[in-house]
């Protein structure tokens, strides 16, 4: 597996050699530095702690990061996030160019926070009639039965907090990578809002 | 924005200048089986739109008595070639109105470049 913690810049099209256009999502992509690696004896599992956007003012670091960065022998970083992955050691650098040009990728962010929205946007549900005298417009409508189960079953789709968490869109395909600028163009959306950081995945 | 635009830019083409009114000629690679060949459209420009790399230009010809409309994006690597045959003068941004007329009062009045406003 090969992962990368990037920033969302923004989406654009480009074409392809057929003259299609192509929509692609822009993302800074690394560089990112090992600042950890977690083994099965000592943490039970294995993975590395990996470092994204170094932070400029030291003083914007506090003592127990700190510490932490110091014991790497790295500069502090923004973001920290965990891969599963293997043969790296602690200061090592990954860039874009671990990717190429046609890899699939898993892409994971937090969604855009859509505020408290009703069935309708946050389920899917149907609704009802718009006009012709009808009253009964967005609600849901019945939530269960009486004499069975007499009570709400779980998970019934209610209104409620949508948006903000975490989503992963898979099978994305990586249209082109700019391994000066750091970037790498993915086609489709990924989620989140623009400049929000997000993972990247491939080989899962 | 900046590093968009950067992306958009290694993608861009050469246009010439035009405005609304004007009667273009985009030449087309089309491509049938495994042959390529160029096919002109030529049509009076009715609208434009987007910026940058998502720019589109909307041209309406009659041919053979029936309306033809066709949307190119500018930059589109499918555009062999762009020229300007006749510059129109009008007075709007999109041409809509060409659409409900018919014959003569579907022409656009050529822009004299030499009395200029």
């Amino acid at each position: 597996m090969t992962g990368i913690i990037g920033k969302k810049i923004g989406m654009t099209q480009i074409f392809d050699e057929k003259g299609n256009v192509v929509p692609v999502t822009v993302v800074q992509a690394g560089p990112c530095q090992v600042i950890q690696v977690k083994t099965v004896e000592k943490d039970g599992y294995n993975a590395v702690q990996i470092g994204f956007e170094e932070i400029k003012k030291l003083k914007r670091v506090n003592k127990p990061m700190k510490g932490h960065f110091d014991r790497a022998g790295v500069p502090p970083y923004r973001v920290l996030k965990e891969f599963p992955m293997t043969d790296l050691n602690v200061g090592d650098l990954i860039k874009v160019d671990r990717f190429q040009k046609g890899d699939r990728v898993s892409v994971s962010g937090i969604s855009k926070g859509k505020g408290f929205q009703g069935v309708m946007k946050r389920h899917g549900y149907g609704g009802g009639p718009g006009s012709h005298g009808s009253m009964f417009n967005r609600a849901p409508g019945s939530i269960g039965s009486s004499a069975f189960p007499s009570r709400v079953w779980k998970n019934k789709g209610l209104p409620g907090r949508m948006g903000g968490v975490r989503v992963t869109v898979k099978n994305l395909t990586v249209v082109d990578v700019k391994v000066d600028q750091d970037l790498l163009l993915i086609k489709g959306a990924v989620p989140g809002p623009n400049g929000s950081y997000v993972e990247i995945r491939k080989g899962e | 924005m900046d590093l968009i635009r950067s992306i958009e830019e290694q993608y861009r083409r050469e246009i010439p200048e035009f405005s609304i009114g004007d009667t273009l000629r985009v030449h087309v690679r089309v491509i049938e089986g495994d042959k390529e060949r160029i096919q002109p459209f030529e049509g009076v420009v009715i609208g434009r739109r987007g910026s940058g790399i998502k720019e589109t230009v909307m041209l309406r010809k009659v041919s053979h008595g029936i309306g033809v409309e066709r949307i190119f994006p500018l930059h589109s690597p499918v555009i062999e070639k762009m020229e300007v045959v006749r510059r129109g003068d009008v007075r709007r941004a999109k041409l809509y109105y060409l659409r409900q007329k018919k014959g003569k009062a579907a022409k656009v009045k050529e822009k004299d470049i030499f009395s200029s406003r």
